[in-house]
């Protein structure tokens, strides 16, 4: 069996949900498995990382070096170039820094790449047997993975749920010396935060929320009218903002906002892991979505197949009654 | 600058629903509306606008079959200066590795400055970028959205977490995905696919481009689709099937009762 390492994220010195997630992904995987931690960075928050990291890795491979400060995917994937084994099996959460870092480290690895893995049907010869989903989650895949030489797995960030581990002994073993000098020809200059908006989309029990549905931009009014009838704010999904429709402010998912309204009406959104991943605190979740087998409709409470711009200022119109709001 | 961008014909998902066909096994492809990758599209934007600014050419080659020129013809249309066209049979069944393996040939038979791809196409994989990237031993940045070229240093920022932006110097020659939403595509329509419907595009097979066969194809393929499913849902929504006005009520009593009218 193939030696199983996690790349762990941290951010000031602190471990990221992700970690837990790769050693859930590990033991389906294998259910023996104890895999090793690697855990990237320098100083004080390397050790505060090392620290919080839970129980269930075997060994915790250590690479401390101050080019790594920054989690910058060119530098970390030499550093792991050097120090892996041929034909280790990989796992790296598949955010911004896995998929900067991972297909590359595939190449250099020459190993298989499987990205975006969201299930795991243990291994059968050579072959690891995973699930994924395409054009956009409409659709699941089962795809077939060779490990005769290695592979590097990108696990989706909250689709594998975190077991309550077996101690391990998490041995720390320094693997600093191995990895040596690094050198990027990309250098992290800083981090830009997002603009604040004119909402604040995280404070609104309600959010009236649309998608790629309302097909254009003079469309957008009928959102903010239903919006300000019941007291709420209107948020997006990415194609509104990629299409200029609404402010980035307004976006949720996992490049925009995370928000926990009370109540969440997606209107043409379909559902896409990275905007779902925006919404926490399991709020009521009611869907309008023309497209019968939107992904939308596997997880909301409750749905309706209609065309939104039929709907929303209908809904508009039987808000004002029920709020006692005169129509203008 | 030189730039390249590599383009991808696929199933145009706003358009359609994609659904299982009758065996289960593939989607039903029949009536299917394809159109160029949404983010592919943003990147030959990108490549059209450095250019203006800093002169040189755009060429945008995709890997498929004769169907591929009714991109390359829109990115024509777009502005593009050259467009290629890589063909073979020996092609079909090629995994990520494969498809980046095809273009490292393609890309060592010119003299590029920048590649760009879309950060994904409708495998949702975003991959073959960063694969590229290593084979020719280039930097590499993912989720691109905005890029700057200064006294001749390149400056991109990448889409991270909450909307923050994190900004980076690049080395030139490099491999940049691009992520959607970092330009406005200009419109192309039927009128401006016309106009460049006699402008060349080379059609080149694996023996014009010496692609290395031993990574390409199904054969040489590590990860594999084996079906596409349909998962057994959870509990799925409650759908509501009344008439349009009952819904609105519906909706409004819920709205109401579950606390988002505070």
């Amino acid at each position: 069996m193939a030696r199983i390492f996690a790349y762990i994220v941290h951010r000031s010195g602190v471990v990221d949900d992700s970690a837990a997630e790769l050693l859930a992904a590990a033991k389906k995987i294998d259910a023996t498995a104890v895999p090793t931690a690697i855990l990237t960075g320098c100083g004080p928050e390397l050790e505060a990382a090392r620290s919080s990291l839970g129980s269930g890795f075997g060994e915790i491979w250590k690479v401390a070096n101050t080019a790594l400060v920054y989690p910058n995917a060119e530098l970390a994937r030499q550093a792991l170039v050097r120090i892996l084994p041929p034909g280790s099996i990989v796992l790296v959460p598949h955010d911004h820094f896995g998929i900067d870092l991972s297909p590359g480290l595939s190449i250099k690895l020459n190993s298989a790449f499987a990205s975006d893995v969201l299930g795991i049907d243990g291994i059968e010869g050579n072959f690891l047997k995973l699930v994924r989903q395409e054009f956009g989650g409409q659709v699941s895949a089962h795809v077939r993975c060779d490990i005769s030489s290695g592979a590097v797995i990108n696990i989706r960030p909250g689709a594998f749920k975190p077991q309550v581990n077996v101690p391990a002994e998490g041995v720390v073993i320094d693997k600093s010396s191995e990895v040596g000098d690094l050198t990027a020809r990309r250098r992290y200059l800083d981090t830009i935060a997002a603009e604040a908006g004119d909402v604040d989309i995280t404070k609104h029990n309600l959010l009236v929320s649309i998608g790629r549905g309302i097909q254009e931009k003079d469309n957008v009014a009928l959102a903010e009218e239903l919006a300000e009838v019941l007291g709420a704010a209107v948020s997006c999904s990415r194609p509104v903002v990629d299409a200029k429709w609404m402010e980035k402010s307004r976006q949720v998912g996992s490049s925009g906002k995370t928000v926990k309204p009370k109540v969440y009406l997606a209107c043409g959104i379909s559902g896409a892991f990275q905007h779902l991943a925006g919404i926490k605190g399991s709020p009521f979740l009611i869907a309008i979505n023309k497209n019968p087998k939107a992904p939308i409709f596997q997880v909301a409470d409750v749905g309706i197949v209609d065309d939104l711009l039929e709907f929303l200022p209908e809904l508009t119109n039987k808000a004002r009654e029920f709020r006692g709001v005169a129509a203008k | 600058m030189e730039i390249l961008v590599c383009a991808r014909r696929v199933p145009d998902t706003s358009e359609n629903e994609i659904e299982l066909n009758t065996d289960g096994n593939d989607i039903e492809r029949e009536e299917l509306v394809y159109s160029v990758n949404e983010a592919d599209n943003y990147a030959v934007e990108e490549a059209l606008q450095i250019r203006d600014r800093v002169g040189g050419n755009v060429t945008v080659v995709t890997i498929d079959g004769e169907d591929g020129e009714e991109i390359l013809r829109r990115e024509l249309a777009m502005g593009a200066n050259h467009a290629a066209l890589v063909a073979d049979d020996s092609f079909k069944g090629s995994d990520g590795r494969g498809i980046a393996t095809i273009l490292k040939a393609f890309v060592q038979k010119g003299h590029y400055g920048l590649i760009l791809t879309g950060v994904q196409a409708d495998d949702g994989a975003a991959q073959v970028g960063g694969m590229l990237a290593a084979m020719l031993d280039y930097p590499f940045a993912s989720l691109v959205n905005s890029i700057t070229l200064e006294d001749g240093k390149l400056k991109v920022s990448r889409e991270i977490e909450g909307g923050n932006r994190e900004m980076n110097e690049i080395d030139l020659p490099c491999v940049l995905s691009i992520q959607t939403g970092i330009n406005e595509p200009r419109y192309v329509g039927m009128r401006g696919i016309r106009q460049v419907a006699s402008v060349p595009i080379a059609t080149l097979a694996a023996s014009d481009l010496g692609v290395d066969m031993s990574a390409v194809g199904e054969a040489a393929a590590r990860v594999k689709r084996v079906d596409y499913f349909v998962p057994a849902s959870g509990k799925g929504a409650e759908m509501l099937h009344g008439s349009r006005e009952e819904n609105a009520d519906r909706i409004l009593e819920l709205v109401a009762a579950k606390g988002g009218l505070k």
